[in-house]
């Protein structure tokens, strides 16, 4: 076990004294730091450590009693007694003397800051939306591009892009709108058979998952799935310089990173929400054959005759500008990620915020646009 | 300080990963307060070395004492111990990349200490500056850091506690020479000032004269020689001969006398 350590001070000598004793470690110290910068003292101009009776120092303890010399006044502590090893510590500590430092200024949590702060958030949310938009377009100019010129397109890319974001997601969209299709057709049931209205369910599914359920859920899953596995791909090789070295190889990273895989979004969102879209349906009737005795081939029938098929294709209509949506977000903050892993987290989740916000705020416009044109 | 106590003696390391034997029957001994050099060509398991000493690699035979005491198969409390007997500066630094320079610095002491907050700080400023680093570094992030600063600033967090032993991961690698020079002037001065027993693994020559007391050069799974620097070049290996009487090596023994 380490002695405690304990100094006795002795400010009438001349000069003053300070007789150490016990082991000044860092893990020996804490008491006797407090104790030791509570001595009031000033004005000495000489210290003198008697270290007859002192242990083991290392240099949290040469810094503590450095420290009490410093605030006293004094310049280097003379040791008494002592090893050469702890001489050279001391004058180590003497010579590692902190610079005057000003008083650090403490953050403030007023009304002003609440104000600068919320006036900071907001133009932070306008650059990123320009910036969002500006990228927008460069990507649809390189996409341009690419159309002119197929053979620079990166096939290989493209199709990688496809089956890691298109087919292998269809299980879990197939999965998840086949249970949201059964949820809204137990809502539906349970409320329309008040009025011994059940049949009108087949209505109330087709609408909901042709129009909006089948698209937005994709496009969400989309957004938590392959939006941040782009930004984590992207952030990854910015982090190791991969981006640099395209660059230096004369590669354009629009060209090779962001163009495939807007495309294969671009074909593959309409595809997985027709497959959420069909699984949807299949959950409706699965619930209404089961629980309200239509069976399927009425269920069908019914939704030949009573859901125009223009809901289908408003449905689909959104599914492309979902999956651009999600790849340029995506895209665009893998890009933006700097040197450090803090930042690539940040980045990730920005991008999968992001990517399901604007889907909402597109939805909602779409749902405006359509309804002003009657559809 | 006595020369000839041992600080580290490893017996009979053998590791290996699946099949493949990186070390089999390796002894080393590494004497307190002495700078030991690891050389020896890539994928003769410097670091592994290392690793298995520290106790992030479990050695499949053998032992690893520090200071009489063994340190193979600790777990646990019995390992968080003796893990306060050295500090370790990585290759990269390894600097925790959300926390600033100085909180990194204060891991360790949170960690195994009860000092307030401010004192704390303060120490940790003291460590930073005796690492060469100005105060101004203290509160920057490790990625607004160059290169060399973060290695001080490793070095800074490896030193926390002040153990007595200290590895070194390739400390100079990817320094320029001006930079590497000062940082190993810097190692020599600190393990006189606070008597440190230093384990050094490099490729760098220069680093190797300018610091080490002894050096150890693994190859064939074992520790094939060990010396001073004028020992090994009178070794026969070809290796050992290629390295120290080869082009560089000749320019850093210019460059010492």
């Amino acid at each position: 076990m380490p002695d405690r350590p304990d100094f006795q001070f002795e400010s009438e000598a001349s000069p003053p004294q300070l007789t150490l004793s016990g082991d000044w470690t860092v893990h020996t110290i804490r008491d006797v730091s407090q104790r030791l910068a509570a001595v009031q003292k000033s004005d000495v101009k000489e210290l003198q450590a008697d270290c007859t009776d002192l242990g083991r120092l290392d240099t949290a303890g040469a810094f503590i009693i450095d420290r009490f010399a410093c605030r006293a006044g004094a310049g280097e502590v003379k040791a008494v007694n002592a090893s050469p090893q702890v001489s050279a510590l001391l004058e180590q500590a003497a010579s590692l003397r902190p610079e005057e430092h000003e008083e650090k200024s403490k953050t403030e949590y007023g009304v002003v800051d609440l104000l600068e702060r919320t006036g900071r958030t907001t133009m932070s949310f306008l650059e990123e939306t320009t910036a969002t938009l500006a990228f927008l377009g460069e990507t649809i100019a390189s996409m341009a591009h690419m159309v002119t010129r197929p053979s620079k397109m990166r096939w290989t890319a493209l199709v990688s892009v496809m089956e890691d974001s298109g087919l292998d997601a269809v299980p879990i969209v197939a999965f998840l709108s086949f249970f949201v299709g059964m949820v809204i057709a137990f809502i539906g049931a349970t409320t329309l058979s008040e009025f011994g209205a059940t049949i009108f369910t087949v209505e109330l599914v087709g609408f909901a998952v042709l129009r909006e359920f089948g698209v937005v859920i994709t496009a969400i899953i989309l957004a938590g799935r392959t939006n941040s596995a782009f930004t984590a791909q992207i952030g990854a090789m910015r982090m190791r310089q991969e981006v640099d070295a395209l660059v230096t190889l004369g590669l354009n990273p629009m060209d090779v990173l962001v163009v495939p895989r807007a495309f294969a979004m671009l074909v593959m969102t309409p595809i997985l929400t027709l497959i959420a879209a069909l699984f949807g349906l299949g959950g409706g009737v699965f619930v209404s054959w089961l629980a309200l005795d239509i069976n399927p081939t009425v269920f069908i029938n019914r939704l030949q005759s009573a859901v125009p098929v223009a809901n289908f294709w408003v449905g689909m209509s959104k599914a492309p500008v979902f999956g651009l949506v999600v790849a340029l977000i995506g895209c665009r903050q893998g890009l933006q990620v700097g040197g450090s892993v803090q930042s690539l987290g940040q980045s990730t989740t920005k991008s999968v915020v992001q990517a399901i916000f604007s889907i909402i705020v597109i939805d909602a416009m779409f749902a405006l646009f359509y309804l002003e044109l009657g559809i | 300080m006595s020369g000839e106590e041992t600080a580290i003696k490893v017996r009979g390391l053998t590791t290996a990963y699946g099949e493949h034997k990186v070390h089999e029957g390796l002894d080393l001994d590494v004497r307190k307060g002495e700078i030991l050099g690891v050389i020896g060509p890539s994928g003769t398991g410097k670091s592994v070395l290392l690793r298995a000493i520290v106790g992030l690699k479990a050695p499949s035979e053998g032992t690893v004492e520090v200071f009489g005491e063994n340190v193979t198969d600790l777990r646990g409390d019995e390992l968080r111990k003796v893990q306060n007997l050295w500090g370790i500066m990585f290759q990269d630094g390894a600097l925790f990349s959300n926390l600033t320079v100085r909180e990194n610095v204060m891991v360790p002491m949170r960690e195994h200490t009860d000092l307030p907050l401010g004192l704390m700080q303060q120490l940790a400023d003291q460590k930073l500056r005796m690492s060469g680093l100005e105060d101004s570094a203290g509160p920057k992030f490790p990625s607004d850091l160059s290169g060399g600063m973060r290695k001080r600033a490793a070095l800074a967090r490896a030193l926390a506690l002040d153990p007595p032993i200290l590895f070194l991961d390739e400390p100079t690698a990817g320094l320029d020479p001006i930079t590497a020079g000062a940082f190993d002037s810097l190692v020599r001065e600190l393990q006189s000032a606070l008597s440190l027993t230093v384990f050094l693994v490099t490729h760098d020559v220069d680093t190797l004269a300018a610091t080490c007391d002894r050096i150890a050069v693994l190859g064939r799974k074992k520790v094939i020689a060990t010396g001073t620097i004028d020992e090994l070049r009178q070794n026969e290996d070809p290796w050992i001969q290629d390295y120290f009487c080869g082009p560089r090596g000749r320019a850093a023994q210019a460059g010492r006398s």
